[in-house]
């Protein structure tokens, strides 16, 4: 029999109620689509929010209405019609199913090619989960020894009713909302996502992970992200989910921003599979998120992971600017496109501080009909003296009707600078399918394992767990791909 | 075990084998010689089922199975191993990686489970120690800047870690220095038993001194024209094609 207090836990985790955890309050109502003044008022207003946030959300929505739409990606974007968005919809609670038997068999069969466990793949389709105590006292155990570090790691919302000073003093510091078009929009209208603080000295234990926010699929088409890490504090943020995401919002703009002060060093990791679209390239994510971290003190580091194997478009540029003296920016990449996905994605590194150093690995793999470009900026400004970058751009092709390209733009205006750039474009080839065939492997494995082999230089960089699904979810997003 | 009948085949519309007769049964090594360009190598991919080549006449029959209704993989697991001429580089995957994938997939064709990490790295020990193969080489990607000899000692490795029961060397001497050889033949031989059967091809006698066939034949535009004894590659020697035009 179980006890009360079982109970009692099992109803904590299950509803979400847990004290760090990230319930947000489901409501039902809903705006009529379209977007203007009275819309962002409605928004703030339904959020309780304090009047300074309203005002950055009007701001940064007049400054909106006089951009334009960014035309310089190597994109092919239809139109959006933003007046068709519902700009406020209380997360729907999602119908919820008694097994995974009522859950459609092929979303199945990819979370067990992935190696996703049964209770996790419950928890991402929504069937209602039967915690085991096991799941539960991990997650009691989390939250308490952040508590004890005193680190903060709820959502954005969560965040701006308990430490709105925290979330004044650094909201907008790094992605100012007059950046571009789509961070705009977001900082207008954004809906919920995360927020952490990690306080002076502290290296935080374990990895910060959306796994343990119960709402992380709700939390809209403009999730809003804000990391700051406190003068010598360590942490490993992890964003997204190797499991298929699909979402009825076409539009997705999100913003990440991350800042870390003197000798403080922030790892972010990203696995990105929202839906791509079908094979005929109709449907799919359009994914337009501006990503930034500003390594504010001496010696501050802020790494970028991430692999891209989803959305139909992409156009994401995590970037880090570099102005303490002596601070590091790293940014590591993989994005695969398959069938019709478009990917323009790359990395800026802006050396402000002396002795700044930057890396940047990117691997693009095309396959199908797609397209894949890397767009990179390295900048290095008058102070930036001894600045240091290193550059590896790297594009592997399979198949003959697909596209990948370059950008890599560099300005230094210090000449004590040194900036190295690298860059191939290479096939994989039917001799070495047919090597890889002889020895009993078959052409899909052989194609994972060339693919992981190509990458790995940007997946050793991944946390243990999101490593081993990193690479299975290589291989299987280039399904089909050759043959 | 291995049967051709008749066979034809061609690359890109130009017919290379053109009407091949060869047999090979369990426990043989055979010798196929011949000069450059009269389809020795052709010959050995089609056996291994490369795409590229197709066959428009004649049978390949292997342990009973129609050999050309087998996919490559499935030949491999079936038992099929080819020792390349020109091995392929695949940058990034490390040899340790590949031949675990390799050797785990023919397992799970033969129902078997995967080999668990520890046993299977044991495993490799030991068969690089049978080929003398560095240690260091396992670790980096596959054929990735090796030697031309390095090359040709690790496709051998591959087979004594694969165990096939039909392997085909496709000039696995050339290239390689008088030690080097050495361990190769005695790699091969150390393998060999009752039950599998080899056939290498080559240009020079000298390997035979190392392996010592059971047949030797010789390929000429696309036909096998002579067949004999291990005598027969002293012949040739001695002789030179020229001889074999004459017949
Ligand atoms: N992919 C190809 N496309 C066109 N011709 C080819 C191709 N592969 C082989 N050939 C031709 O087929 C013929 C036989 O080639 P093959 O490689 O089988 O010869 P070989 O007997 O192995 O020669 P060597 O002793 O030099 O290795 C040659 O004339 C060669 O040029
Ligand atoms: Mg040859």
């Amino acid at each position: 029999m179980a006890s009360d207090e079982t109970n009692n836990i099992l109803d904590e985790v299950t509803t979400g109620e847990y004290k760090y955890g990230f319930f947000t309050e489901v409501e039902t109502e809903t705006i009529p689509p379209g977007l203007s003044e009275e819309t962002i008022r409605i928004i703030s207003e339904k959020k309780m929010e304090p009047e300074w946030l309203l005002e950055f959300r009007l701001k940064a929505y007049r400054k909106w209405l006089t951009m334009p739409e960014p035309k310089w990606a190597h994109l092919q974007i239809p139109p959006i019609d933003f007046q068709e968005i519902i700009y406020y919809a209380a997360p729907k609670p999602k119908k919820e199913l008694t097994s995974l038997d009522e859950v459609d068999p092929e979303l199945l069969d990819t979370f067990n090619r992935l190696g996703i466990s049964l209770d996790e793949q419950k928890r991402l389709s929504g069937v209602a989960v039967d915690a085991v105590f096991d799941s539960v006292s991990v997650k009691t155990t989390f939250s308490e020894t952040l508590a004890r570090e005193g680190i903060i790691f709820c959502s954005f919302s969560e965040a701006v009713q308990n430490h709105p000073e925290l979330v004044k003093q650094y909201l907008g510091t790094v992605v100012p909302y007059a950046d571009n078009y789509f961070a705009a929009l977001n900082s207008a209208v954004f809906s919920d996502g995360s927020f952490c603080y990690i306080p002076k000295g502290v290296k935080c234990p374990v990895e910060l992970s959306t796994y343990f926010r119960i709402n992380a699929a709700n939390t809209g088409q403009f999730e809003r992200t804000l990391i700051v890490a406190d003068e010598g504090a360590y942490v490993s943020y992890m964003e997204g989910c190797t499991a298929p995401m699909r979402d009825e919002n076409q539009l997705h703009a999100a913003i990440v921003e991350i800042v870390a002060m003197k000798d403080a060093e922030v790892k972010y990791s990203t696995v990105q599979n929202w839906y791509p679209g079908d094979k005929e390239g109709k449907g799919g994510i359009y994914n337009f998120v501006t990503k930034r971290g500003l390594c504010k003190g001496e010696r501050s580091r802020i790494s970028w992971t991430q692999v891209e194997t989803g959305s139909a478009i992409t156009w994401k540029y995590p970037s880090c600017i570099l102005m303490g003296d002596h601070s590091v920016g790293e940014f590591y990449s993989v994005a695969v496109t398959n069938n019709h996905q478009q990917a323009d994605t790359g990395t800026k590194m802006i050396h402000l501080g002396k002795n700044t150093r930057s890396t940047i690995i990117s691997k693009g793999i095309s396959a199908g009909k797609s397209n894949n470009s890397y767009r990179g900026l390295v900048r290095v400004a008058k102070n930036a003296v001894n600045a240091r970058n290193f550059s590896q751009c790297d594009s592997l092709l399979l198949g003959s009707q697909c596209g990948a390209h370059t950008f890599p733009y560099i300005r230094t205006e210090n000449n004590t600078s040194i900036i190295e750039h690298e860059a191939t474009t290479s096939k994989i080839s039917d001799d070495q399918l047919f090597y890889c065939n002889q020895r009993g492997i078959d052409t899909e494995s052989a194609i994972g394992l060339i693919v992981n082999g190509y990458a790995r230089e940007v997946l050793n960089h991944l946390p243990m767990e999101f490593a081993v699904e990193a690479q299975k979810l290589l291989a299987i997003s280039l399904e089909g791909s050759v043959g | 075990m291995l049967n051709i009948q008749d066979l034809h085949v061609q690359i890109n519309g130009k017919e290379i084998i053109k009407g091949l007769h060869f047999s090979v049964n369990k426990g043989e090594v055979h010798a196929i010689m011949g000069p450059n360009g009269t389809g020795k190598s052709t010959l050995a991919n089609v056996i291994a089922g490369k795409e590229q080549y197709e066959v428009t006449g004649g049978s390949i029959t292997y342990k009973g199975l129609n050999l050309l209704d087998l996919a490559p993989e499935d030949r491999a697991r079936e038992g099929i191993f080819l020792g390349f001429q020109y091995p392929v580089e695949i940058p990034g995957v490390s040899m340790t990686n590949f031949m675990r994938t390799a050797i785990n997939e023919q397992r799970k064709y033969k129902g078997l489970p995967p080999m668990a990490a520890g046993d299977f790295l044991r495993y490799m020990k030991e068969k690089q120690q049978l080929v003398e193969l560095q240690d260091k080489l396992s670790n980096r990607s596959v054929n990735e800047g090796f030697s031309g000899g390095e090359k040709k000692r690790n496709e051998i490795f591959q087979m004594a870690m694969l165990e096939p029961e039909l392997a085909i060397l496709d000039e696995t001497d050339s290239g390689l220095d008088i030690d080097a050889l050495k361990i190769v033949a005695n790699g091969v031989n150390k393998l060999r038993r009752p039950d599998n059967a080899t056939v290498v091809i080559t240009h020079y006698q000298r390997l035979l001194d190392f392996i010592v066939p059971d047949f030797v034949h010789v390929l000429y535009e696309g036909r096998i024209v002579k067949s004999g004894g291990k005598e027969l590659a002293l012949e040739l020697e001695e002789k030179g094609y020229e001889w074999i035009k004459g017949i």
